[in-house]
């Protein structure tokens, strides 16, 4: 294997290819390139990412036991990792500049905007999953730790419904992402991947 | 086609100077245009070359027939306002228009495949003097003017665009409509062609889009169709050649690209209201007393805004154009007639 590639060399890789999407996004900001309404492109931009890199993180195992591609099996959790980056931007852009920091008034929003009711839930999970995810941790938590993390089936179905609840002139972003969580959901329990 | 166009005169002299042009950033650079055009650039090459980074509007020069150009540049300028135009970039750049994509940056990338020249507008119904119209023989005899309005979208959000156009009532008047027009149905082009997302499968709206006015609020002198905004052709992504502005009711109301006008009897469907009619009402007129189910109509985030500030301004009933016509509705509740 070139030098370059190595487990260590492809996690540099990967870092630096999954933090562009942020610095893109960071340097649009300064920039002032983010449109009309920063904030709201903001959030959905983040939004994206997130729900791109939960994507990512469900597919390592398929891939590795379906295709038999394990190049990126070492790197889970850093994906899962940046899920849950990303989500956590996309929770404080929201909290700031959308909600203006105005927590009284969360009540209001939760009735206008029913979908952020999905979202709560996810990402206290994700977050709850980022926290067990260093090695010491995993020693830590035992057997309860797999239970822990098959949360993330969870999570990916919270998400397909905050997504499907904001449908309004098409239903493309609810289908791509349903069809891509919910079969990555399934390839766990379809039986062909049970040989081992 | 044998028409001389000279790169050197930017503007003809005979023009008059629209409002937009002296109110915001726009117009500051366009008379810096024309004044580097007639001394030359390199005298005044410092000083465009020192501001040129954010002079968006001198860079914009949609495409659109000469005839088209020489009429807008000639139109009557504006009664003043005091609020604060959305700059051209915003304008032009953040747009709803599904037949290019949902995402409001869509229409600006992808609504170059439009042809809005030569265009047809088909005038049918409840006229003495229907008839297949090309926009130029539709638009003889008719002199443009800027309007500046308020623009509020169902969605709360809100801008302030320099309109070049005409009344409606100009162009209803010229097709005489007979006493079984009660209502004006406006059709968009449908072409999957030059309107991709017309093709898409998962889009929810039933194509062509489809809008409508009573035949009041149709020759109200405020609701204008328009051609052009700031004082140019109107871009692709904002509804060219021709597009309805009705200042005091929801966006989505100002229909683009206009290819069908007809006078009815019946009220005609419309397409935001066929996909969701207890979001969407026939009327759609601004108010701020009647919020939309999932969210509030009281205030709007007036465009452009920034991180820290999202500029929250309380709505105005019908958008600020209440005393020009609420007359119009003083016989429907407008709580049932949203």
């Amino acid at each position: 294997m070139p030098k370059l590639l190595t487990k260590e060399w492809r996690r540099v890789w990967i870092f630096l290819l999954s933090l562009t999407p942020g610095i893109w996004l960071g340097w649009r900001l300064y920039t002032d390139n983010l449109g009309p309404e920063p904030a709201k492109t903001l959030v959905i931009s983040t939004g994206i990412w997130a729900v791109n890199f939960l994507v990512l993180t469900l597919a390592v195992t398929p891939a590795k036991k379906i295709a038999h591609l394990s190049i990126v099996s070492p790197h889970r959790r850093m994906l899962g990792l940046f899920c849950w980056f990303y989500a956590s931007l996309h929770l404080a852009c929201y909290l700031l500049f959308i909600l203006g920091a105005d927590f009284q008034s969360i009540a209001q929003e939760l009735t206008q905007r029913p979908f952020i009711v999905a979202s709560i839930p996810a990402w206290l999970l994700l977050s709850l999953l980022a926290i067990t995810s260093p090695q010491y941790m995993l020693r830590l938590c035992g057997k309860r730790w797999k239970y822990i993390h098959r949360s993330i089936y969870l999570i990916a179905l919270l998400v397909v419904a905050h997504i499907a609840w904001q449908i309004r002139a098409s239903y493309q972003n609810a289908l791509v992402y349903g069809f891509l969580l919910i079969s990555l959901l399934a390839l766990r329990i379809w039986p062909l991947q049970i040989r081992k | 086609m044998s028409r001389v166009t000279s790169p050197i005169i930017l503007i003809p002299p005979k023009n008059p100077i629209v409002p937009s042009e002296i109110t915001a950033e726009s117009a500051y650079l366009n008379r810096r245009e024309l004044m580097a055009g007639l001394m030359g650039s390199a005298l005044m090459g410092s000083m465009t070359s020192a501001e040129a980074a954010p002079s968006q509007i001198v860079d914009e020069n949609p495409s659109g027939p000469n005839w088209l150009k020489d009429k807008i540049s000639s139109a009557k300028p504006a009664h003043p306002l005091t609020e604060t135009l959305t700059p051209y970039k915003h304008v032009t750049q953040y747009n709803n228009f599904y037949e290019f994509g949902t995402a409001k940056t869509d229409p600006a990338q992808r609504a170059q495949t439009l042809k809005p020249d030569p265009w047809r507008v088909n005038i049918s119904g409840a006229v003495d003097k229907p008839g297949n119209y090309f926009l130029d023989d539709l638009l003889k005899g008719i002199d443009l003017e800027e309007r500046i309005y308020r623009l509020r979208c169902v969605e709360a959000w809100s801008m302030v665009i320099p309109w070049v156009g005409f009344s409606l009532s100009e162009l209803l008047k010229k097709a005489q409509p007979n006493s079984a027009a009660k209502y004006v149905a406006f059709t968009t082009l449908l072409d999957k062609a030059q309107m991709p997302e017309q093709n898409s499968r998962l889009s929810t709206i039933h194509w062509p889009y489809q809008e409508g006015l009573r035949i009041d609020e149709a020759m109200h002198p405020l609701c204008i169709l328009a051609v052009g905004l700031y004082g140019k052709v109107l871009p692709n992504q904002n509804g060219a050649p021709l597009r309805l502005v009705v200042p005091w009711k929801y966006g989505f109301k100002s229909i683009k690209s206009i290819v069908g006008i007809t006078l009815q009897e019946k009220q005609p469907p419309t397409s935001w209201n066929q996909l969701a009619p207890q979001e969407y009402g026939f009327y759609a007129n601004v108010n701020p007393q009647v919020d939309h189910p999932r969210w509030s109509q009281a205030k709007e985030r007036r465009l452009p805004n920034s991180l820290l500030n999202p500029n929250i301004i309380a709505t105005q009933m019908f958008n600020g154009y209440a005393e020009e016509v609420a007359g119009l509705y003083s016989n429907i509740d407008l709580k049932t007639h949203f």
